[in-house]
């Protein structure tokens, strides 16, 4: 059936909304360029800055896909009791704020950590975790369970049949790798790793804490102090050039490579297999997933632990940090969901090719850095006002069209379907434009639009960057407050701070979450 | 009346041509051979499928310019005919109101014609929790409430057992008379038009023929309609 014969929703709300995140990232990039002439002022340390940044972003994505692989493929040939509770627990250092993250890491990692206590227990010299070994730490912690999923998807994607044939073939580990898991992972791995490539290449509240220095300094670390501590705007917006570079040379090559199709889809099915392993396996196996959980499990419970106590102790500051956080996260939830429905209501009114590329277009979006996006605003709102006076509706603003395209994502598969299934219906009953997103949009599509607002929300609460680059102390988020206190070295009110934080995330995320299942009797 | 003036449907690798008219009022069916072209035809009507080129007309109006939902037209489809989060009072109840704001009249015009329809007391379920039969009838319910002049018929009872699709189509049948709708039905069974429908049209080899008394087409079948029946 040609779409464009009969209209259910008008147009011009998805063109407006591509619009102002179009005009948004590349209005902050054409700002940034102007600004920064003709990169007279990049220095050598800005070439090196940059060179560490593909550097570290390589390793992070290589090192996290690498462990991902077999972690992944012993959680994909193994049942046993809570093996749905993990794939739900890998979900969340997704959601977890990075700045509770690295100091989980710290905690365990850091030079006053568990690891070194044992270490020097048994007089062996302490491990550092500054540099570029705790960034790689850091990075492979966040980013290897969200592998670990996609990667599963891939393996759930294998036709049942499939590990059938292997088993009546007689089949092997080695055969069921060579045969079966080999040709999926080659189309699966490359769009995972270069996601991860994608993240690592803009992370910025890891590299605050466990970089610096000449030696391990990103672009994004470097544009923060060059606008925070040298007040060098013109510094500032050349490093934000180079960073840009560095997103569109990435987003080209991510238009080379197949992206991961589903996000968080189909993580349900088990698909039976018979293929015979041994018991050597079975132990390792075993090893691997317990480690992992470990791994995973262990900086976030020692964060708990260890801030628990102080949480009712803390200061009025950090509670008024909190309530602006709760704001700007619902806010940026409800702008980001908005935007990524209006947007999706376009993007399925086209036919297949022109709907392809706004999709590609939005995900081109997605690579752009936000500290680059907060330079450009920062040069664009001082040609009128004071741009400190509006950080927090443009950290609200900001954060939306950075979460925007995961809340695509998770949206569009089902609006998709509702089209395809109920727009003819619609269109003959003449229930289209409002009355179609009140009585079938909204209550159909309830459980996506619940897990996209989660989304948003948690990772607009958890959001360390432009805020960091915008906001005095005055208006301060609680990220911002558990940095500032790590800085201070008053760890315990900094643990609890990280409590609050993370029990905003996680609250927000599953509030939202619990909405949609809501009689949601479908 | 309706009007098919110099109607051509196309998409890649089909082509239906449409030139006569159908009196108002009684059912007619639409047969032919599957990929003829039967349900485009009907989508068309309905505003689904942008014609090619030549009108339809209803009374003499060019429905083109009229969108889906406002043209003198009820249609069923093969499925998806209600939706499943609504209650079955608010799916018939779009039927006189896209925005579902309705009066108390309206509420009783709504429990009116579940009665009508033998489905009383099942306004508040959801159609997941009723059979393929009583949804069938609600979706019919609501055409009656439309209440628009003509009713397209895209086989929505074609998943239904034989006696129940005969009871469904008795119904339209009486409903129909009843309203003086005038009925469109395609169908792959010449059963069913035998059934209910006074006279039929035959859709194959990319041309609509004029409508037929039912009987004497079967009784006489012309070589196309003769080879989709294997007689």
């Amino acid at each position: 059936m040609a779409r464009g014969a009969f209209e259910i929703v008008p147009r011009w709300p998805g063109a407006f909304a591509l619009g102002l995140v179009m005009a948004l990232v590349l209005g902050a990039f054409g700002a940034v360029l102007a600004r920064a002439g003709a990169l007279s002022g990049v220095t050598t340390a800005d070439w090196a800055a940059a060179r560490f940044t593909v550097m570290q972003a390589v390793l992070s994505a290589l090192l996290s896909a690498g462990l991902a692989v077999p972690v992944a493929r012993a959680l994909a040939r193994r049942r046993f009791p809570g093996r749905h509770l993990v794939i739900v627990a890998l979900g969340a250092p997704f959601i977890l704020p990075v700045i509770v993250a690295v100091m989980g890491l710290l905690t365990i990692f850091g030079r006053a950590g568990w690891l070194n206590a044992g270490l020097a227990l048994l007089g062996l010299p302490k491990v550092s975790l500054y540099g570029l070994d705790g960034i790689l730490l850091a990075h492979v912690f966040l980013n290897l369970p969200f592998a670990v999923r996609l990667l599963l998807n891939g393996w759930a994607s294998v036709p049942a049949e499939r590990f059938r044939l292997a088993t009546a073939l007689d089949f092997g580990p080695r055969e069921v790798w060579r045969h079966v898991e080999r040709p999926m992972l080659r189309a699966v791995l490359p769009g995972v790793t270069l996601a991860i490539f994608l993240v690592c290449l803009t992370s910025f509240t890891v590299i605050l804490v466990m970089g610096g220095g000449p030696r391990a300094t990103t672009l994004e670390l470097a544009i923060y102090q060059a606008f925070r501590l040298e007040f060098d705007l013109g510094h500032a917006a050349a490093l934000a050039s180079l960073q840009m570079a560095l997103s569109l040379a990435a987003a080209g090559l991510s238009l080379a490579v197949a992206r991961p199709a589903a996000f968080g889809a189909g993580l349900g099915r088990v698909a039976d297999r018979w293929d015979r392993t041994g018991r050597r396996l079975q132990i390792f196996d075993v090893t691997l997933l317990a480690a992992t959980g470990l791994f995973i499990a262990t900086p976030m419970i020692a964060v708990l632990a260890s801030g628990l106590p102080w949480i009712a102790e803390l200061p009025g500051s950090v509670w008024i940090a909190a309530g602006r956080t709760v704001i700007i996260a619902l806010a940026a939830a409800l702008i980001a969901v908005s935007l990524a429905l209006a947007t999706g209501l376009l993007i399925t009114s086209l036919s297949a090719r022109p709907a392809r590329l706004l999709d590609a277009v939005v995900m081109l979006a997605m690579t752009a850095s936000p500290l680059v996006i907060g330079t450009g605003l920062f040069l664009i709102l001082r040609t009128f006002t004071d741009p400190i006076a509006l950080a927090l509706p443009v950290v609200t603003l900001v954060n939306a069209v950075m979460a925007m395209p995961f809340c695509l994502r998770v949206i569009l598969p089902g609006l998709a379907a509702l089209r395809t299934d109920y727009d003819r219906l619609s269109a003959s009953l003449g229930v289209t434009g409002l009355d179609w997103i009140r009585l079938v949009a909204l209550p159909r599509l309830r459980r996506p639009l619940a897990f996209a607002s989660g989304l948003a929300a948690a990772l607009s609460a958890g959001d360390l960057g432009v805020v960091a680059l915008f906001a005095d102390p005055g208006q301060a988020t609680l990220p911002m407050q558990v940095y500032a206190l790590a800085g201070a070295y008053r760890t315990d009110q900094a643990a609890g701070a990280a409590i609050l934080l993370v029990l905003i995330a996680f609250g927000l995320f599953r509030l939202f979450d619990r909405l949609g299942d809501r009689d949601a009797d479908l | 009346m309706l009007t098919f003036e110099q109607l051509a449907l196309a998409q890649e690798g089909f082509r239906l041509e449409a030139d006569f008219s159908l009196s108002p009022g009684g059912i007619t069916a639409i047969i032919g051979p599957s990929g003829a072209g039967k349900s485009t035809l009907l989508s068309a009507i309905a505003g689904f499928f942008p014609p090619a080129s030549g009108r339809i007309l209803w009374e003499g109006q060019d429905l083109a310019p009229l969108a889906p939902g406002a043209r003198p037209v009820s249609i069923l489809f093969q499925d998806q005919n209600l939706f499943p989060h609504l209650t079955i009072a608010d799916n018939l109840g779009l039927g006189l109101r896209a925005d579902l704001r309705l009066s108390g009249g309206e509420r009783t015009k709504v429990a009116q014609a579940l009665d009508r329809v033998g489905l009383s007391g099942l306004g508040d379920r959801k159609p997941g929790t009723l059979s393929g039969g009583q949804q069938s009838r609600a979706a019919l319910a609501r055409a009656l409430l439309r209440a628009r002049p003509l009713l397209l018929l895209d086989e929505p009872f074609a998943a239904l057992g034989p006696a129940l699709k005969a009871e469904m189509l008795d119904l339209v049948a009486e409903i129909a008379g009843e309203t003086g709708t005038t009925v469109l039905m395609v169908s792959h069974d010449p059963a069913d038009a035998r059934r209910i429908a006074g006279q039929t049209i035959l859709v194959a080899e990319g041309r609509t023929n004029p409508p037929e008394d039912t009987a004497t087409l079967f009784a006489a079948p012309p070589a196309a309609l003769a080879s989709y029946l294997g007689t």
